[in-house]
């Protein structure tokens, strides 16, 4: 590799590429070659970066500028200044909502420096399409001290002893896991990399892929080791092609290293890995829908036992993990288990990556030790809730998940703390919400989305999921009944005890944990037919406030019904029969003069 | 791309980090090419290319080049700044390819400063 002066590495994972950042590089080279920088100045396209909420971003090294929000017309200057006059360019730099000086540098951004990088260590870092850069960056030096200094026992030792747990939701022991598959009898096992990644607004695993696939590749080599097992697949969904064209590429090359196949570092071990492309169900994240996808069969889940460790895919043992756990493996084996239980809480080790969005300032993918606390999260990361909005609750599990008020942010995260609040740690989404979300909303939302995604073998999940979604839909509506709340309790308790899998057990718990809190917002909605947070649009009305108007007319513009009317500079009045209460009016007025009630 | 054995690890590795090294901003020493527009028009460039091409000729690895403004002092252009880790910056005046030379093999990599081309130790403070 030759030797540049500059390493500009711009972000292409899916969120920046959606914004433009392959025009962006082009664009770059065009500018660099214009200037006869190209034999000193070098363009990386790395994976996501993490911060999606300001992207396209770059960051250049060595100097570790932080470059957001780039558009192709700003670099014919940035070219110029920066890199031809060595001027860095303030106003393409990130600029916290509260100081006044840009930081120039990506570790002194909050949002990075918070942050222990275990599965993203190699993020923004290396090319996630070229091996020898993950080399380079002591890859594949874990699997070379697994096949010739450890036997395959001392694997799973190793995993046990650093408390690893999965980290698709459930949180499992890893170890204990192998060992399961490991003893099992048979010579033919698989193994199983789950990047079925379905929660709305969960974005770990695609990123781990895209910006690191090898380091997921060496830990499920080493897993297979462990546990004996000679096959592996990557269960991907196909709405993840930059993920599955990383992935394909990064197969391909261990495969012509010889770190995929027969013989693998002249071990006498052989393994190999297939890519099973996912039909787009939710469901498939449980393990044994996943196992029936891949033998081609419809997704659904059967009884347990047997457990996959025993019987898998054609019936031969298995070992499912997801897509973080096993980009976990290669660390524990390199650094040992001692470096890696000193990281976390007494039962939960390690990092955990969330996905941060929602009503947060810095939208992102986040690496934390677990039992730092949802307000460093939230706060020192996520720099807080937009427009000096109050923060509400989180959602963390996604649909499975529960939802934490605003009096337990200092609750630390770990899975037993996440459970006795009545939520999960899941895969690791982390909706975020303000004074503006209603929670009764929120519940309905993800039973929708359940509900949907339900796979209709059990009843209690297919037809209890429509009960539950029949009964928010009327307390939205205004149609509330007195002993709604009852029914919405047994209904969701009964549900968890008669569905067969984790989507039909889990899938109450949105709306058991929102009545948990916030029962009094489900009583104003049901008894007095009011929407505390002014979204439930059958149950607001929009007002003028006639002290702050000042006429400015800027609603009367926006309003697409013509329903608001009045003269100018004095107050206006709302048509409530023309109002289709679309909220522009809400959105446009400057001096908060129109009010919902 | 032929099989690899455990040892050809090391062996991309360092072949990989001489070039990425960068990335961790960890280099053992720091140079600066000031590259105003003064600088540009007294030759800085060709100050730059001549950094470039002798640490490729000599393998170096971990010596990060780095461009800057104008420093100042626009009549002793090209100018260039050399950092060594835990050091002093040192600033070195109207500079020719044959003097960055010197100044990469006798500063730079042997740790002695070239008395006759510098302007000073030490930089300027911000207040």
């Amino acid at each position: 590799m030759k030797t540049y002066r500059a390493h500009l590495m711009l972000c292409a994972g899916t969120g920046c590429v959606s914004n433009n950042s392959f025009r962006i590089k082009e664009s770059l080279e065009k500018e660099i070659k214009k200037h006869s920088l190209q034999d000193e100045i070098l363009v990386v396209m790395t994976g996501c970066n993490g911060f999606c909420a300001v992207g396209p971003i770059m960051v250049v090294k060595p100097d570790g500028i932080f470059y957001q929000n780039l558009t192709e017309e700003d670099i014919p200057y940035l070219v110029e200044e920066h890199f031809l006059k060595g001027r860095p360019v303030q106003k393409l730099m990130y600029f916290p909502p509260k100081e006044k000086e840009v930081i120039p540098k990506m570790m002194d951004i909050g949002f990075f420096a918070h942050q222990t990088l275990i599965a993203l260590k190699n993020r923004g870092l290396i090319d996630p399409e070229k091996i020898d850069e993950y080399i380079a960056r002591d890859g594949y030096r874990a699997l070379a001290k697994a096949l010739t200094s450890m036997t395959p026992e001392q694997v799973i030792k190793e995993i046990k002893d650093s408390g690893l747990r999965g980290r698709g939701g459930a949180g499992f022991p890893t170890g204990l896991k192998w060992e399961f598959c490991r003893k099992s009898p048979g010579d033919e096992k698989y193994i199983i990399c789950n990047a079925d990644e379905g929660d709305p607004g969960a974005f770990m695993d695609r990123s781990i892929i895209e910006s690191d696939p090898h380091l997921v590749l060496e830990g499920m080599i080493i897993g297979a080791y462990g546990i004996g097992a000679n096959q592996g697949y990557v269960y991907i969904r196909n709405e993840y092609p930059l993920a599955m064209k990383r992935l394909e590429i990064a197969i391909n090359q261990a495969r012509q290293y010889g770190l995929l196949g027969e013989n693998i570092f002249e071990s006498g071990f052989n393994f190999d890995i297939r890519i099973q492309k996912g039909a787009g169900a939710f469901v498939c994240g449980e393990e044994t829908s996943l196992i029936a996808s891949i033998e081609g069969k419809p997704p659904e889940p059967r009884q347990r036992p047997p457990f996959p460790a025993q019987s898998g895919v054609w019936g031969k043992p298995t070992n499912i993990n997801n897509v973080e756990t096993w980009a976990t493996v290669p660390t524990i084996i390199f650094k040992g288990a001692e470096w890696f239980s000193a990281i976390g809480t007494e039962k939960s080790k390690g990092t955990k990556v969330f996905s941060l969005v929602g009503k947060i300032n810095n939208t992102g993918l986040v690496e934390v030790p677990m039992g730092i606390t949802l307000r460093e999260i939230i706060y020192d990361i996520g720099d807080g809730i937009p427009g000096g909005k109050k923060f509400k609750a989180v959602q963390t599990g996604g649909p499975s998940g529960g939802c934490i008020p605003a009096e337990l942010i200092d609750l630390p995260v770990d899975y037993e703390q996440l459970t006795k609040v009545g939520s999960i740690m899941g895969s690791g989404g982390m909706i975020v919400m303000d004074e503006d979300t209603c929670v009764v909303d929120i519940a309905r939302y993800f039973i929708k989305f359940t509900n949907d995604e339900s796979c209709g073998k059990c009843s209690s999940c297919r037809e209890g999921s429509e009960a539950l979604l029949e009964i928010l839909n009327r307390i939205c509506n205004g149609e509330g009944e007195e002993g709604d709340i009852i029914l919405l309790e047994e209904l969701g308790k009964a549900i968890k005890d008669a569905s067969l899998c984790g989507l039909g057990q889990t899938l109450p718990n949105p709306v058991l944990s929102t009545l948990q809190y916030f029962k009094n917002e489900y009583e104003a909605h049901i008894k007095e037919k009011k929407c505390p947070a002014g979204v439930c649009k059958a149950l607001i009305q929009y007002f003028v406030d006639k002290e702050k108007c000042n006429g400015c007319l800027l609603c009367v513009k926006s309003c697409p019904q013509n329903a608001i009317t009045g003269q100018k500079k004095e107050p206006q009045t709302i048509d409530q029969d023309k109002c289709i209460k679309c909220n522009m009016c809400y959105e446009v007025c400057k001096f908060n003069a129109i009010q919902k009630r | 791309m032929p099989k690899i054995k455990i040892e050809d690890l090391d062996r991309i590795s360092e072949e990989i980090r001489k070039a990425t090294l960068l990335r961790e901003g960890a280099g053992r020493a720091k140079i600066t090419v000031h590259m105003g527009t003064c600088g540009i028009s007294a030759g800085a460039r060709e100050i730059m290319n001549t950094l470039l091409v002798e640490i490729e000729k000599r393998d170096i690895k971990d010596i990060i080049l780095a461009t800057s403004g104008c420093a100042g002092l626009c009549s002793k252009e090209p100018m260039a700044t050399v950092e060594l880790k835990g050091k002093a910056p040192v600033k070195y005046i109207e500079l020719t390819p044959e003097k960055i030379r010197k100044i990469l093999l006798e500063h730079v990599l042997g740790g002695k400063i070239v008395k006759e081309y510098v302007l000073a130790i030490g930089s300027e403070r911000i207040s």
